[in-house]
């Protein structure tokens, strides 16, 4: 079978999540595509409101009024998941897709022992006895590197830090063994030392485990150390994808361009941070034709005109940009 | 823990003393007691005579200590009226009281939580609004009225419960109790709905308030996106975490109730402590009213008491110091 003819494990098409708010519609996730191979890493980049984690909760069917998906499909080997019912959905999560929040202060319940929250998973989505849930529980604790797990699976989530805690939230979420783990922000609450301890345990249990993952962040270093694939979403649509090197490298798009010069060069701490200029628009009312037009250097008439559509560019790269960047051409 | 316990027992005694000052100095400044003992054509030697035998004749001090001295030894006199043991009369009523205020507050325990984790979970929904309606007459629609009513429907024109008195009783550990027996809950259904109703609604509305704050929390959907069914989310994981401030409510509206049952006692002819409070104060029944307001007291303190001990097993961050 060639690559291109394999299934993926995840194909979402043309979401469309809205929230229907007193200041009116607010398109936070308007016509995202994209799709995960088994095994692989994706990450899912733009400025915070982009619409990142509500690309994640619609995969899950986490989104709560008044926030609607609108339209689209999320396929997962083929079932679509917006037509799923509650029931289904309560299958898939945690077994088939499970996911790690932002803040590990506040996604864990503190009335709870770790313990009984890792031994929830296992009781909704296995037949194992109370018995082999517990061992199962200690070695999944031991595996995201927490020592003399059998204590701590009594201990509380306040007697952790947040590095620990979000080893016990990752723990939680690998226990089914689900297919696709969604990363959302892992370790932007976390110290900068943390940070990437976290990513390194991450990327060895998902290597380890066969997973796919979405790795959601706005950190577009972050994400070119693990991911494969990138997708870069701004105002709720795809304004680039493509393969993580190149994409890095030579990005089309100027959005991504200036991202990638926003990230701060670590052998040279007095240079200033370049900024992209401007802020993301009221996603409420969108100006007509390219919603990054006013923040844009190479923006023209035609610019505010006419929405571009994602279309291929070099290589692996699509992008969605009249006047996409050549390689080597800064923005 | 049990230094705790030491400490807590200290400032409870603490409390208690301060509650006989206070009991002490209202007694001793409200009506003559000696009228009530002598009688009415007594001349004014008699009466001197008579306030010597109660004491009465001595500095505040003196008599204050001669109070709290028996009120240790447990000893509380005898009442006026009755000439009996004041200690003996109260605590014959109690359990009639007691019986009406757990039962009133287990149906407004029943009817609140599920209610307000539903209006909690659901804000929006018109379900909701009319239970939020509801619990706002329940809050603003008087005891003595509500009991009317019932009685009226319920007694009079239904006919389908009983309008006054505590029916058989059955006894257990020497308590009269009519809980055991099926004419007893009979006649504990109106009275206790009319004395649930209001507590039900504050319940209620914390209840609502605390799972509204909690289902903004992240663990709330971490707990779905385990896959975890709506019902464990909501109360499993949401309603221990908005339980602390329902908790502190419930103990103050147990020993309220405890406490103040007597409207809804006069309207039932419930023979519990409360009617025969409202009566001793009529007579000035002194001792009777002491044992009354000590033992409601003693009743807050040890309510309260227990609810910080009930924190510390919700909630582990909470810690006895
Ligand atoms: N519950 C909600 N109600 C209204 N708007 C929402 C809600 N959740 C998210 N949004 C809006 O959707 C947009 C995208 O949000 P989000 O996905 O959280 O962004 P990101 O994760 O990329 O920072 C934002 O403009 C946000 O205001
Ligand atoms: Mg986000």
């Amino acid at each position: 079978m060639t690559e291109a003819a394999k299934q993926p494990l995840l194909d979402v098409h043309d979401l469309r999540t809205h929230f229907h708010t007193f200041g009116g519609t607010v398109k936070a996730v308007n016509g995202v595509s994209f799709d995960i191979a088994e095994g692989e890493v994706m990450g899912l980049v733009g400025e915070s409101g982009g619409g990142k984690s509500v690309v994640g909760f619609s995969i899950l069917g986490l989104i709560d009024s008044p926030g609607k998906i609108e339209g689209g499909q999320i396929l997962l080997d083929g079932e679509d998941l917006v037509k799923a019912g509650e029931a289904r959905l309560r299958e898939i999560r945690g077994r088939e897709i499970s996911m790690v929040f932002q803040d590990p202060m506040t996604s864990l319940n503190p009335l709870h022992s770790v313990g009984r929250q890792m031994d929830e998973v296992l009781r909704l989505h296995s037949d194992l006895d109370a018995q082999a849930r517990h061992s199962a529980c200690v070695e999944m604790l031991e595996s995201v590197g927490i020592s003399r797990a059998t204590e701590r699976l009594r201990a509380y989530p306040h007697q952790f830090s947040g590095g620990m805690r979000q080893r016990v939230v990752i723990a939680i979420a690998l226990l089914a063994r689900p297919r696709l783990i969604i990363a959302d922000e892992p370790t932007t609450a976390l110290d900068v030392t943390i940070q990437s301890q976290i990513l390194k345990l991450m990327r060895r249990q998902i290597a380890e485990k066969g997973a796919s993952m979405i790795l959601v962040t706005h950190d577009l270093a972050v994400v070119s150390e693990m991911a494969d694939r990138i997708t870069v979403l701004y105002c709720g649509n795809v304004v680039e994808r493509g393969r993580a090197r190149e994409l890095i490298e030579a990005p089309a798009h100027p959005y991504t361009r200036g991202l990638i010069d926003s990230i701060p060069d670590p052998s040279n701490r007095h240079e200033r941070l370049k900024q992209i200029p401007g802020t993301v628009p009221d996603i409420r009312n969108l100006p007509q034709g390219c919603n990054f037009r006013d923040r844009c250097p190479r923006a023209q008439a035609l610019c505010a005109e006419i929405e571009p559509k994602l279309s291929a560019q070099r290589g692996s790269l699509s992008a969605a940009c009249h006047f996409p960047l050549n390689p080597g051409e800064s923005a | 823990m049990t230094g705790y316990i030491f400490k807590r027992l200290l400032q409870m005694t603490l409390v208690l003393w301060v509650v006989s000052v206070i009991v002490f100095l209202m007694m001793s400044f409200t009506g003559d007691p000696v009228f009530m003992v002598v009688p009415i054509d007594a001349t004014d030697a008699e009466i001197a005579q008579a306030r010597r035998l109660l004491g009465l004749d001595q500095s505040l001090f003196v008599q204050y200590g001669r109070f709290v001295t028996s009120l240790v030894q447990g000893d509380f006199g005898n009442s006026y009226v009755f000439r009996q043991p004041a200690m003996a009369l109260i605590l014959e009523r109690l359990p009639a009281t007691l019986e009406m205020v757990l039962v009133a507050m287990a149906l407004a325990l029943v009817v609140a939580i599920p209610l307000g984790v539903y209006a909690g979970a659901n804000p929006n929904s018109r379900i909701s609004r009319t239970i939020m309606a509801g619990s706002l007459l329940g809050i603003s629609l008087p005891g003595f009225w509500v009991g009317m009513v019932l009685i009226f429907l319920f007694a009079v024109h239904w006919g389908i419960f009983p309008s006054s008195g505590r029916g058989d009783t059955a006894e257990i550990f020497g308590l009269r109790v009519s809980l055991l027996t099926a004419d007893g809950w009979h006649h504990i259904i109106l009275p206790a709905v009319t004395l649930s109703l209001a507590t039900m609604a504050i319940l209620l509305r914390m209840t609502r308030a605390g799972m509204m704050e909690v289902n903004r929390q992240d663990f709330m959907k971490f707990a779905r996106a385990k896959g975890a069914t709506r019902r464990d989310v909501l109360y499993k994981h949401g309603l221990k975490n908005a339980l602390i401030p329902v908790i502190t409510i419930f103990g103050l509206q147990l020993g309220d109730l405890i406490a103040f049952a007597t409207i809804t006692e006069t309207i039932f002819s419930w023979p519990g402590m409360g009617k025969l409070l409202i009566d001793s104060i009529y007579r000035a029944d002194r001792p009777v009213i002491v044992v009354y307001l000590m033992l409601v007291a003693l009743i807050f303190v040890v309510i309260n008491f227990l609810v910080d001990i009930i924190y510390t097993l919700i909630d582990p961050r909470i810690t006895l110091k």
